[in-house]
């Protein structure tokens, strides 16, 4: 019998910041972290704030250098160590495969909200024309009302700009999904959004690693937890 | 998608005298890739273009070129005529100062048109017309098309600059300090016209600013330059969200909120 791969393994990733104009004080913030995700499984990341979830998260997505261990990603058939990938092949797993998506929009200056929807859609080699009305659709599950659509979104509410992020992280369909917080301040209506999203991508086999501080979502959504603490070091 | 490095650089050095303006570096770019240098002035960044782009002659070095054939040269062992073939038609060269990349007494039209008869364009009302295409693109009036650049503003000025840079569909643009001297709408402006562009036709640049947000912004991969030496290199989000070097992380803690 052959045994599902996973979509995502994680071994002893171990991550330390050097605060050099801080005199060069160590901070160390995760020791040996070791998990895996398997397609069509939403693991949720567990821990007070601080514990380093969110690092979790970036050190995956490669935004944060990996120090020591393995982050293993796998995707349209090769697997990639991105821990210790060159950027460009970062850069490819992040377009065809990894998706990261936070509450908070990096707004792009006279970018229409449309656009910027499209954009992951677009690099992923998707046509303009059927990766715009994908965008629409999606902003328009996201209760984005159409007048904004050909708006910058600089000027948009908090909310609004979440949605616009969330549209966007959630639309390419990505093998593996890293979600910080993407429910937090959201009204019920669109939480629902999120959740039916979420479950939808699971069935079309994503592997997701969540964090999630609504309890109800993460009962929604969670297959597995993992406790951050657990490899927090030793103050 | 073609996996070879399309610009390759070794060690390369400059010494101005007993001054040194650059030591060994290193590169590869890849199409369509954008990459930024950046450091404070005198910190080699120019220097390093400048060899890039072959205005002046490393005191070490080399630098290796994958031509549209396939083949691979080394650009100083290159004769001065194919080299200055390649600099009008499959390189494109951003100054900071618009008044260096112009023609300030030749129209508009007529500056964009000029890179267009380099690469064999003899059709007047053809080159017309993808002068007036490329004004549009670059988001100056069409009307304007027979004004020379003594008349536009200096935003305006870079925009022009650009449009007869990337008339010819270069693969490779280099950009020194593309936004400097601007004000900051008129940068912003500017910057979303650059990554739009840059993006659609997969071009590779190679972007010198002091600007981390511009750096941000436009790139892939990020140099961080110090006293002539590269101390810091990687995916651009990597070296500004979590920097390692003391510099580095002085650089990117000095940035003023918005």
């Amino acid at each position: 019998m052959k045994i599902a791969m996973n979509a995502l393994t994680l071994t002893d990733v171990t991550k330390t910041f050097t605060m050099h104009l801080q005199g060069g004080l160590r901070l160390p913030v995760l020791r040996n972290v070791t998990f895996a995700a398997a397609p069509g499984q939403c693991l949720v990341l567990t821990g007070p704030s601080g514990a380093g979830k969110s690092s979790v998260l970036k050190l995956i997505y490669g935004n944060y250098r990996c120090d020591h261990g393995h982050i293993l990603v796998s995707a349209g058939g090769s697997t990639v160590d991105i821990a210790s990938a060159a950027p460009r092949e970062i850069l490819s797993v992040r377009q065809r495969a990894l998706g990261y998506v936070t509450q908070f929009l990096r707004a792009v200056p006279r970018v229409s909200a449309l656009d910027i929807v499209a954009e992951p859609l677009m690099s992923k080699g998707v046509a303009r024309d059927e990766a715009t009305a994908r965008a629409a659709a999606m902003l328009k599950r996201f209760n984005v009302p159409d007048r904004l659509w050909s708006l910058p979104p600089s000027t948009f509410s908090g909310g609004e700009q979440q949605r616009i992020n969330l549209a966007r992280g959630l639309l390419p369909e990505h093998p593996i999904l890293l979600l910080d917080e993407p429910t937090a301040s959201l009204d019920a209506n669109n939480r629902a959004v999120v959740v039916d999203i979420i479950r939808e991508r699971k069935a079309q086999g994503a592997a997701i690693v969540a964090i999630v501080h609504d309890d109800a979502v993460r009962a929604d959504i969670a297959d597995i937890a993992v406790d951050v603490t657990l490899f927090a070091t030793a103050a | 998608m073609n996996d070879e490095p399309l610009l390759i650089a070794e060690g390369l050095t400059k010494h101005y005298g007993r001054q040194l303006g650059c030591r060994d570096a290193s590169l590869e770019l890849y199409e369509g890739e954008v990459m930024a240098v950046v450091g404070e002035s005198g910190s080699g960044k120019t220097t390093l273009l400048q060899m890039l782009s072959t205005q002046i002659e490393p005191s070490a070095g080399r630098v290796l070129y994958r031509m549209r054939d396939g083949s691979v040269q080394d650009l100083w062992t290159m004769s001065e005529p194919a080299r200055r073939f390649l600099l009008r038609t499959d390189w494109g060269y951003v100054h900071q100062d618009p008044q260096l990349g112009l023609r300030m007494g030749v129209s508009a039209g007529g500056n964009v048109g000029e890179r267009l008869m380099a690469v064999g364009n003899r059709n007047y009302a053809s080159i017309r017309t993808t002068a007036a295409d490329w004004l549009g693109r670059v988001e100056i009036p069409q009307s304007r098309i027979d004004d020379t650049p003594r008349t536009y503003s200096g935003g305006m000025r870079q925009r022009l600059q650009i449009a007869r840079n990337l008339v010819t569909a270069p693969r490779l643009i280099f950009m020194d300090e593309p936004t400097g001297g601007l004000d900051v709408s008129v940068q912003a402006r500017l910057l979303d016209l650059l990554r739009r562009i840059v993006s659609e036709m997969r071009i590779a640049a190679i972007v010198v600013t002091h600007d981390l947000a511009v750096a941000r912004l436009l790139s892939d991969r990020i140099m961080v330059m110090k006293g002539g030496e590269v101390i810091e290199a990687g995916l651009t989000d990597q070296v500004l969200d979590d920097p390692n070097q003391p510099y580095t992380q002085l650089l990117v803690s000095s940035i003023l909120p918005a």
